[in-house]
């Protein structure tokens, strides 16, 4: 279970992102924070896998404050993190990546396992260098799986949609469910995408820094189609728009 | 052979007590083992230090090994190697160099080595250098290459300095015939108050030749690194240098490249990257539970790899 009390965080200037957010979110399920851009989703992830510090508040993991931990800390405790825009290393394979995901060694059948669930042709990328010779679609690909390998008690994906094609994007969808039917730990996943927010068991919508809606995807998703006819300006299948 | 040197050849040619096939070990500026194959004769040199090495043309998937140790001070070893590589020939050789001191004097190896690819020969060469010791002498290895490389020749030199060299100057010289290929992977490590210096030239003569010259170094403590290149195209060629460089500490990196084209369908480029450990790639190993130290560890050793 994770729980956020009171959680707050102020930039230098004093501007306020995040405004005390209250939430508990429950292990074996799949919940969605959604929201309009610059509202604070991305924040508030940085937050809990601890990329960020917060001003005040306080984050308990399975009863744990980790509020203070940092984040090689969470890691090892069990949280895991897909950034939205991926980094490139010179020098390290996806081999080398994965193996530091998952901890060990791992064989070839089971790379390939990993990279087939993110929608990769797997052999043909084992051994490929994490660097500008892949493209920004494979790697944030392979970002994913990083997060896969990890098999964590949190698993956050921030905005995993974002520069996949849409047969891959029709891959990872499949591959959310399969993690939440395992129902192994507690998966966070950023999205404006209806796709994903209808696999949600639950739905978390961050505006301005606040819970403005939080509750079951029957009870969230429909409000907010109806909001997108009427609020926003639609683009394609996103619920929210740029502004 | 003494202990240092067998340690010494551990680290940089992959000695595991023996070397199979050809092989000449070249201890403290003497022979301390040769053997000759059928297709490979190794012979000392009549009119200076050194070897003279022929591979007869059509060997396949053999090795050489030549490897220089110097293990005390107050010793300036010089050698001059000559590689005859025949037509058509596909071998590895594997060179690698480690100096020792454990005094104030400095040890110094400085290897000089031409090579001679005929028609279609193809060459791996590979080079370890390494500096242990715990003496306060200067321990320095300056490489000279001189590569000849005829009509469809390929040469892949793969050069690391690991660790311990406190001042090296490596210069390589190449000319290229009509469909030479000479692809090269340097990457240096340096540290404390080390400084190792690298200047290719590469002149493309020949139609279709081409170079790939491909350096990565890391300069840590108050070391300093300079990397020179000049890559000249004087036919319808392809000429490319990349050096990327990631600074720790106080560490400075001189890259200077040059282009020089004298022929309209001569394609020359070189890429340079300077800098720090980007943050995001520490806070992306961190999120998979290294610590900082561990991830910064772990980046330079594949970026070096």
């Amino acid at each position: 279970m994770l729980k956020l009390e009171h959680l707050a965080w102020n930039l230098p200037d004093g501007g306020e992102i995040i405004r005390d957010i209250d939430l508990t979110l429950q292990s074996g399920k799949l919940v969605v924070v959604t929201g309009p851009n610059g509202g604070g989703k991305t924040t508030l992830a940085k937050l809990i896998a601890g990329i960020e510090t917060p001003s005040s508040g306080r984050i308990l993991l399975e009863g744990q404050d980790i509020t203070q931990m940092d984040l090689t800390q969470r890691a090892r405790l069990g949280v895991a993190y897909a950034f939205q825009q991926p980094v490139r290393f010179k020098g390290l394979t996806v081999r080398d990546l994965l193996e530091l995901a998952a901890g060990e060694a791992l064989s070839e059948p089971a790379l390939c396992a990993l990279l087939t669930r993110v929608g990769l042709c797997a052999e043909e990328y084992i051994n490929r260098e994490m660097s500008a010779a892949l493209s920004g679609g494979e790697i944030k690909r392979i970002e994913i799986a990083t997060v896969l390998a990890r098999k964590a008690k949190l698993s956050i994906f921030d905005e995993p949609e974002a520069g996949i094609d849409l047969w891959s994007f029709a891959r990872l969808v499949e591959t959310f469910e399969e993690l939440r039917s395992q129902r192994s730990g507690l998966l966070l996943i950023i999205s404006h995408q209806e796709r994903i927010l209808s696999i949600a068991d639950e739905i978390v919508v961050i505006t301005n820094g606040r819970v403005s809606a939080a509750g079951s995807r029957e009870e969230i998703l429909p409000s907010l189609l109806a909001e997108e006819k009427t609020d926003y300006c639609p683009r394609g299948k996103e619920v929210f728009c740029n502004e | 052979m003494n202990k240092i040197t067998d340690e010494l050849l551990r680290l940089v040619s992959d000695f595991k007590g023996s070397f199979k096939g050809a092989f000449n070990i070249r201890e403290d500026g003497q022979c301390a083992g040769r053997q000759s194959t059928k297709n490979i004769r190794i012979e000392s040199k009549t009119d200076a230090p050194g070897l003279v090495i022929r591979i007869q043309p059509g060997t396949k998937g053999e090795s050489v090994y030549i490897p220089a140790c110097v293990t005390h001070g107050d010793l300036d070893d010089l050698v001059y190697n000559d590689f005859y590589v025949g037509q058509d020939a596909d071998v590895v050789i594997v060179a690698g160099c480690g100096v020792h001191t454990d005094d104030d004097a400095e040890a110094r190896h400085n290897g000089i080595h031409r090579f001679f690819l005929e028609p279609g020969a193809h060459v791996v060469y590979k080079e370890k250098h390494i500096g242990t010791g715990s003496g306060n002498g200067t321990k320095r290895i300056d490489p000279v290459t001189d590569a000849v490389l005829s009509e469809n020749s390929y040469l892949e030199m793969d050069t690391v300095q690991i660790r311990g060299v406190d001042s090296t100057f490596r210069r390589t010289t190449a000319k290229l015939a009509a469909g030479a290929r000479l692809l090269v992977r340097e990457r240096i490590m340096t540290d404390g108050d080390e400084i190792a210096k690298t200047d290719f030239e590469v002149t493309l003569e020949g139609e279709g030749s081409g170079v790939d010259l491909i350096s990565r170094s890391v300069a840590q403590g108050n070391s300093f690194q300079e990397f020179r290149s000049s890559i000249k195209g004087q036919n319808r060629c392809t000429g490319h240098s990349e050096c990327d460089a990631i600074l720790v500490d106080h560490g400075t990196v001189n890259a200077i490249p040059a282009l020089e084209a004298s022929h309209v369908d001569a394609e020359l480029i070189h890429e340079a990257a300077i800098g720090k450990i980007a943050g995001e790639q520490i806070m992306k190993l961190r999120t998979l539970g290294l610590t900082e130290e561990e991830a910064e560890e772990k980046i330079i050793s594949g970026f070096l790899k």
